[in-house]
């Protein structure tokens, strides 16, 4: 078969996904839905959340605190109270998620007791965020006092200390966005190739095509290489979203980026192509990429839950989750700005990996022909 | 004159499972040779063997004087196959489908061109030659499905039941599209459930448990079995059957 056959070939099967609208729609839209979910309402992350001052002391002190906490980008005061009796009130309106209460002469105490009290009421009717809104002002609060703090001989002493590594804000979409991208690589990736190969099986169409002098091996990588170019504007839309919509940096290579996501993506593929080797009906490849492929994706890849505080079966089993390999990868480059030599190892693995999954697809595809 | 298909002692054994037991017949060119059987009788697996899609696993066939153990590619080159299920692109065009298919056989672009408006015009699809397929009545997607397998003008054209769940009228221009193609010198293999469809062949095999149990011209068959319609010789035969389910 010379190259026009084969670009007939892909050509074909691009006619096939434009075609079918309702998939494309799917197949373009989901990265852009999964990201705003995942970014936006699944985060534990508060942005703009209303809140009251309760300034019972009206001292410099207090209204430096209180303007750091409006410039913030987690809080945003709504309400500024008179008395302590418009806490309640406040909070059942629903209006605000949190109070900060200053007692009377705070910044008297901050000047000359070397030690004032701050309350910070929370509306725990949803811990997480109550939790958080407090750690966030608890950070505010705690900024403020070191800068006080500079050029005193008696420096008021620190409880709690903050250290977050690489995620000072604890920001949540940095740890979604890697798990978006191997989701949506591996749902597109594996379930459609799975799905498009059987479908041409149960058409009958694919016995046409072993009928005729087609080489296999052709008509498999023509299916395939639609799904690769679609899977690059998934890529590219998921790091355009991160990095425009949810200001999360991509510190190291871009390039490498993009190659490990190619390197995953042709795993994925292969991975489809085995399925769809070993299966003979559309709903079965479905189920199979589904429980088979996206479950073990979205739970051991370490993007929803640490692997590390697994048991050691899951652990174990974990290994061979393409995904977590890949998750790997692109926290360290994309989050942590590392290079190549520091993930060479996952790199090989998933290489490996796909190499194995295409040996074993092809080897499959010549039995079923013998 | 060369016979398009030969076979001897073709065998085809699935571990202790003998699917197809030593069978030998010729097919004439130019034929329209009926391939019957029950279900289960081992048609479909005889026909994988003849088209390259199965390798025997003793004894010998040429189709179109190619060997199908060793010369699978070229055979490849020489036929035409139509499957019974539905082998078109339901959501491609009439002519994206011919195209794509005279494309899988290496044909010119002239060729393509020149001869997509010589079916059309034949089937009377001229107007529905950018249609979705996925449009068009079952019995037009067969008679169209039938005209792609044979658009590459192979020797020897292969139908596995290709008129299933087809009307008795369709039925009838089904065939006259096959009495064509067998005028312009295509040999036909085809196999069917319709033994109306079997008097329309030149020659029938009757199948039964792997082995051939009855070859000659359907009047011949008639004769020997001393009833009078195909019918009853399948039944004949068929009721002898050991591992017949249909």
């Amino acid at each position: 078969m010379g190259k026009s056959q084969f670009l007939s070939f892909i050509k074909k099967e691009f006619y096939h996904i434009l075609r079918d609208r309702k998939t494309l729609f799917i197949l373009l839209g989901m990265p852009v839905v999964q990201i705003v979910i995942f970014g936006f309402a699944l985060t534990n992350e508060v942005k703009n959340s209303a809140i009251a001052v309760l300034d019972q002391s009206k001292d410099d002190a207090t209204a430096s605190l209180t303007g750091e906490l409006d410039a913030s980008r987690y809080f945003e005061i709504v309400a500024s109270l008179k008395s302590a009796a418009e806490i309640g009130p406040a909070f059942r309106k629903g209006k605000v998620k949190m109070v900060v209460v200053f007692p009377p002469g705070f910044g008297n105490d901050l000047k000359h007791l070397n030690n004032a009290q701050v309350q910070l009421i929370a509306d725990a009717s949803d811990p997480n965020v109550a939790n958080t809104l407090t750690n966030y002002a608890n950070a505010v609060i705690m900024g403020y006092q070191d800068r006080v703090n500079q050029g005193l001989k008696l420096p008021y002493t620190i409880k709690t200390e903050y250290r977050m590594l690489y995620n000072p804000q604890l920001k949540g979409a940095y740890s979604f966005v890697p798990g978006v991208m191997a989701m949506v690589l591996m749902l597109i990736c594996t379930m459609m190739t799975a799905i498009t190969i059987v479908k041409e099986k149960e058409l009958g169409t694919m016995e046409v095509m072993l009928v005729s002098p087609v080489q296999p091996l052709k008509i498999v990588v023509a299916k395939a290489v639609p799904y690769l170019l679609l899977s690059c504007v998934n890529i590219a839309s998921i790091l355009l979203l991160s990095v425009f919509v949810l200001d999360v940096p991509i510190n190291g290579s871009l390039p490498l980026l993009v190659a490990e996501s190619i390197l995953f993506t042709l795993t994925s593929l292969s991975l489809g192509l085995l399925i769809s080797s070993a299966t003979g009906s559309q709903q079965t490849a479905m189920f199979i990429s589904l429980t088979g492929m996206f479950l073990p994706t979205v739970m051991l890849s370490g993007f929803m839950f640490p692997v590390e505080n697994m048991p050691l079966p899951l652990r174990v089993i974990s290994n061979v989750v393409p995904a977590k390999w890949y998750y790997i990868i692109v926290k360290s480059v994309m989050i942590k700005g590392v290079g190549f030599g520091a993930v060479w190892k996952e790199t090989l693995v998933l290489a490996g990996m796909t190499a194995f999954l295409l040996l074993i697809s092809i080897k499959k595809f010549k039995i079923r022909l013998s | 004159m060369q016979d398009a298909i030969t076979t001897r002692n073709l065998t085809k054994t699935f571990g202790s499972f003998t699917a197809v037991d030593a069978i030998t017949f010729h097919v004439k060119k130019g034929e329209i040779f009926g391939f019957l059987g029950a279900n289960g009788a081992g048609k479909t697996t005889a026909m994988r063997m003849l088209c390259g899609l199965s390798f025997p696993t003793s004894g010998k066939a040429t189709v179109a004087g190619f060997d199908v153990a060793t010369e699978t590619e070229k055979i490849k080159r020489s036929i035409g196959y139509m499957s019974q299920k539905f082998s078109l692109y339901e959501d491609l065009t009439v002519r994206e489908n011919i195209r794509f298919y005279a494309g899988i056989y290496g044909k010119s672009r002239a060729f393509i061109r020149e001869k997509t408006s010589r079916v059309l015009q034949q089937l009377r699809l001229e107007n529905e030659a950018d249609k979705l397929v996925g449009a068009l009545p079952l019995g037009w997607k067969q008679k169209l499905a039938f005209s792609v397998a044979i658009f590459h003008e192979p020797e020897i054209v292969f139908l596995d039941e290709p008129t299933g769940g087809v009307d008795p009228v369709t039925r009838r221009e089904f065939w006259n599209l096959i009495y064509e193609a067998a005028g312009d010198g295509i040999t036909v293999f085809v196999t069917t459930h319709y033994m109306d469809e079997a008097e329309y062949c030149d020659r029938v095999s009757i199948m039964v448990d792997g082995k051939i149990g009855a070859l000659d011209s359907p009047k011949g068959l008639k004769e020997t079995f001393g009833v009078n319609s195909m019918d009853e010789v399948f039944l004949k035969l068929a009721r002898g059957a050991k591992r017949s389910d249909g």
